[in-house]
């Protein structure tokens, strides 16, 4: 039905769309990253591509989250004006390829040999119906700590290897004066905090369970309960200006030394890059207490349109330089974020880049690499912001228990199934 | 008169006489009709012809992109079920009662302010004219102008409350904005403060339509201030109020932008109006059914609420 609208959108809008027919020679590219770093980023793909003669047409729509992006991108597909590719985020390629409006990069995938270096939790994302429909550019990985050294110095803390360990730290620093923990106070910051307190209290195999298969005895089981008491017990360490804060202001707090510590995805580690903090000396990134060995990512991807046979050679182009491991390394190392593939070299790689590499490897042979729930890689956007909003709701006090939480939870992802 | 009835004289016989002047005025005559059909058609479609297919959407399930198979009245049902759903609050249940709370003190302080700053303003004052733009100002400024400004001066960290401890008021406590049961407070308060001005000016306009010898008449009479303004200019401005109100109506149920600007949709989502609800639900969570069934309840409430008020106050006017 979908489709039938779309092809006679298409049709009726046929002025327009000969209209954009863009250049061969051309890649149209939507996507949303236009802040300093990674507008930098993604130069060194547009280098690349000129360099085998491909040029490069921006479509840049700016807002963090692509929400924005988004939009523009479904008018644009119902104008049946396809840009090569957009920068998308999981489950929206999946839905995008559902409607069948995605192109067929298998061709390329053999020849390049992505079904053995593209980890195979991506795949479920890149790959609908057994066909490539989107290049994966980076793996983020959201169970980290970022830690100001020389606060943790003061306060003569170590690396916290349990949960227990690391409230007894957020004492230390508490003690000491200092705002143990920085939050935003945002749904999706608290929800991306949660992920990892979920991996931390019940293991892998409860993570998968609860927060992938959204397992309903896993979701209302008592380990799920103690997850949202362990999160409780985090609220109690940050400052009581934290609600709405954006994330990157709570990485200033860590940077300044305000703060002692952050939960926060990788892309933390460009806001250290940008005030001039070098990993180990000025902070410290450690895997979240009690999730060492799984990796819970989300994952940046260029979604391949099915675009008009004579531009798919750009678009082959544009996919086979954007994973390949010379881009995937400088792209990464910009992005702070590890490269899609396993067999890239980690050589340009700071220490925490080293340590993202290596861990990603480990738990994509060992079966613990995880979506995030918070970040749209665990369920579908609609299953995701219910889950952000209970957690939300939980940690701002509308929910005032944790077995009101758990009822809620499982509420509320049965009614956005 | 004469002028008139000459051109009409004058023009007649040409009709009759050259048929192609016949055309050329025929042409006239539709010309407004013509000039005007793109933006009526614009209108038809884009306005009306949208209300109705949102109509349509809502009885689907569509999710990411629009479905049009008709599968029932799914989306209301949940709607309905959120209705009731006040502890923990759910996210319906939140925008309808902040919508309630919102529109009520929104356009109730931004009247009773208005009418008092237009008063005062009328009393023949010196610099009338440096003081009126002065609170009409704010209304030139976009609601996420607003929002911003307003977040950094109301946030605990950064704006008033910060200030006043740096001055040694350290016991000074405000932090509405930050407080779940407060925060749709702090968007009453932007909002008062953007459009109260501009409903200042409105109510000075129709105060300064007012005939001053109703006034000396009835200051003849002997009635104090008070009773002249309660018993005669309040009465007289009733079409203002109704403009006003209508305005403000409309500003209330489009607030979208403040409250992001203002607070991000708040702590735990506790800011939210149905057009964040409706926004989020749309686009963010790909849940296009349910997005629709809110905004045609939105549709419907407004409806509700401004079609009596319009039926009460225009049938009045053939009087």
């Amino acid at each position: 039905m979908l489709r039938k609208l779309l092809i006679g959108t298409a049709l009726a809008t046929s002025f327009a769309f000969s209209a954009h027919a863009a250049d061969v020679k051309e890649v149209q590219m939507l996507h949303w990253w236009t802040s300093g770093g990674e507008a930098a980023a993604l130069n060194v793909l547009k280098q690349d591509l000129a360099k085998e003669g491909y040029a490069w047409k921006d479509v840049p729509v700016a807002g963090g989250g692509g929400d924005a992006a988004m939009t523009a991108l479904k008018a644009m597909v119902a104008a049946g004006n396809y840009p090569t590719a957009s920068q998308m985020l999981g489950y929206t390629v999946l839905d995008y390829a559902a409607a069948g409006v995605m192109g067929d990069l298998t061709e390329t995938a053999k020849k390049e040999g992505w079904d053995k270096s593209v980890p195979a939790a991506l795949q479920k994302f890149s790959v609908y119906d057994g066909k490539w429909v989107a290049a994966p550019v980076n793996v983020h990985s959201v169970n980290w700590l970022w830690i100001n050294k020389a606060v943790m110095d003061k306060i003569g803390g170590t690396e916290p290897k349990t949960f227990d360990d690391f409230v007894a730290l957020l004492d230390k620093a508490k003690a000491a004066g200092v705002t143990p923990l920085a939050l935003g106070g945002q749904n999706w910051q608290e929800a991306t905090m949660f992920d990892s307190v979920v991996l931390s209290t019940g293991g892998p195999e409860f993570y998968k369970k609860a927060m992938n298969d959204l397992d309903e005895a896993s979701l209302k089981s008592d380990t799920m309960k103690k997850s949202f008491d362990n999160l409780a017990k985090l609220v109690t360490y940050v400052d009581p200006n934290f609600s709405g804060r954006d994330w990157n202001l709570a990485t200033a707090m860590v940077i300044k030394g305000d703060a002692l510590v952050q939960v926060m995805g990788d892309w933390a580690k460009g806001e250290f890059h940008a005030a001039n903090k070098t990993p180990g000396t000025d902070f410290l990134c450690y895997r979240f207490p009690g999730t060492d060995g799984s990796v819970i990512y989300n994952s940046d991807m260029f979604g391949m349109f099915n675009v008009p046979d004579d531009r798919k050679a750009a678009q082959v182009a544009l996919a086979t330089a954007t994973l390949s491991k010379s881009f995937q390394s400088a792209f990464n190392v910009v992005k702070g974020s590890v490269p899609a593939r396993t067999d890239v070299p980690d050589t340009d790689f700071d220490a925490c880049g080293k340590k993202g590499i290596a861990d990603l490897k480990k738990a994509n042979e060992g079966g613990t690499l995880f979506g995030s729930l918070a970040q749209g890689y665990g369920a579908p956007p609609a299953v995701a912001n219910a889950y952000k909003d209970v957690v939300s709701k939980f940690v701002h006090g509308q929910i005032k228990t944790s077995d009101e939480a758990v009822t809620e939870l499982v509420k509320a992802i049965d009614d956005a199934k | 008169m004469s002028t008139v009835a000459e051109t009409q004289i004058k023009l007649t016989p040409e009709h009759d006489a050259r048929p192609g002047a016949s055309v050329r005025s025929r042409l006239q005559d539709l010309l407004p009709k013509i000039v005007l059909a793109p933006s009526f058609a614009a209108t038809i479609v884009f306005v009306y012809g949208f209300i109705l297919w949102t109509i349509y959407l809502s009885f689907t399930n569509s999710k990411t992109f629009p479905s049009y198979d008709i599968t029932g009245a799914r989306a209301y049902q949940r709607l309905w079920r959120w209705t009731f759903e006040s502890d923990p609050p759910s996210s319906w249940y939140t925008s309808i009662t902040n919508m309630g709370i919102f529109g009520f003190l929104y356009i109730a302080i931004c009247l009773a302010l208005g009418l008092f700053l237009a008063i005062l303003l009328d009393q023949k004052i010196r610099g009338e004219g440096v003081l009126r733009p002065i609170y009409l100002y704010p209304m030139a400024l976009s609601f996420i102008v607003t929002g911003v400004a307003w977040k950094w001066f109301l946030d605990p960290g950064l704006g008033l409350e910060q200030t006043l401890h740096q001055w040694g008021w350290t016991s000074f406590h405000f932090d509405w904005i930050k407080n779940k049961d407060f925060v749709i407070y702090t968007v009453v308060i932007a909002g008062v403060w953007q459009a109260s001005g501009f409903i200042m000016a409105m109510f000075l306009a129709g105060l300064r339509g007012i005939d001053g010898e109703i006034m000396k008449a009835a200051q003849i009479d002997g009635a104090s201030t008070f009773q002249l303004y309660r018993r005669i200019v309040i009465p007289l401005l009733r079409p203002v109020f109704l403009s006003a109100f209508i305005v403000l109506a409309h500003l209330a149920i489009k607030s979208y932008d403040l409250v992001v600007a203002l607070t991000s949709g708040g702590p735990g989502g506790s800011a939210w109006l149905p057009s964040n609800f409706m926004y989020e639900f749309t686009f963010k969570r790909n849940e296009m059914a349910v997005g629709s069934a809110s905004a045609v309840i939105m549709l419907m409430t407004l409806t509700a609420i401004i079609v009596p008020y319009l039926y009460s106050e225009l049938r009045e006017k053939p009087r």
